[in-house]
């Protein structure tokens, strides 16, 4: 059986990121382009963990850290501001955040 | 998930897709962050989404066409391509790949580090380590962060003072 090389774990993680990437060009939910931002962040992460270990380096695994820590940050004020933007134009559809074009 | 019509079985998709991502970190060895990558990611972070997926009660995105899909799809086929083409290059061209398919065994009985650069290892004595040395202005940095996010969120979601509403 083949074992499983570095470049595969990379492969899935450029998979994860392009999943994501699509869900926040094609999703018309805020939510929904929120949580695929997530998974993009998190091909990153797996990216970042495979290089760490196969360079026998930490420095990569620290900054997954950092990145979770930031990420966490960054949802809890995401979705603060969009219960904001909610309670304020009824909608989570980002084709009815139009505001700005008339 | 990005297919799923209801946000809430997306969010399922999520949890599922976060586990399992959690679960390559423990095939690489990376112990301490898979089980920061359950706690935060499919704890903490997935339980505000479907909470606020309860809260705001959204529905199926129904059939309400964008007209800018179609050239979003392209523009995203194009800017992948690209990605791919780019990622194998990238593979073809360094040298820490060249050794494949093997990975180098993890020493844990080593020392924390050899000057400049922090050993890979499982135990979570190295990570600390590496924390609270070469990493402590960015550790402060983000615990400030986290702090300002939580003031930010607080203000964001208190009731606006004198509004009708």
């Amino acid at each position: 059986m083949e074992s499983v090389s570095p470049s595969h774990y990379l492969f899935l993680s450029l998979l994860l990121f392009s999943i994501g990437f699509f869900g926040v060009l094609l999703r018309r939910n805020l939510l929904l382009i929120l949580m695929s931002l997530e998974l993009m962040l998190n091909g990153i992460n797996l990216a970042l963990v495979t290089f760490s270990r196969t360079s026998l380096n930490l420095d990569g695994s620290i900054f997954v850290f950092f990145i979770m820590t930031v990420a966490a940050a960054e949802v809890a004020v995401g979705l603060a501001l969009l219960v904001a933007l909610y309670k304020k134009r009824g909608s989570v559809f980002s084709e009815d955040m139009n505001v700005l074009t008339n | 998930m990005v297919c799923s019509k209801h946000p809430v079985s997306a969010a399922m998709f999520m949890i599922i897709s976060l586990v399992g991502v959690a679960a390559l970190f423990v095939l690489l060895e990376a112990f301490f962050l898979a089980v920061l990558q359950i706690l935060v990611y499919a704890g903490a972070v997935m339980v505000l989404f479907l909470f606020i997926i309860m809260l705001l009660d959204v529905g199926p995105d129904g059939g309400k066409a964008s007209r800018m899909k179609l050239i979003s799809g392209f523009a995203g086929g194009f800017a992948v391509a690209l990605l791919v083409v780019v990622f194998l290059i990238m593979i073809q061209d360094s040298g820490l790949l060249k050794s494949d398919s093997q990975w180098l065994p993890i020493n844990d009985s080593a020392a924390l580090t050899d000057g400049t650069n922090l050993h890979f290892s499982t135990s979570v004595k190295n990570f600390g380590f590496g924390l609270m040395t070469k990493y402590m202005l960015p550790l402060q940095i983000s615990g400030f962060l986290l702090l300002a996010a939580m003031v930010g969120v607080i203000v964001l979601s208190k009731k606006e003072q004198g509004s009708t509403n």
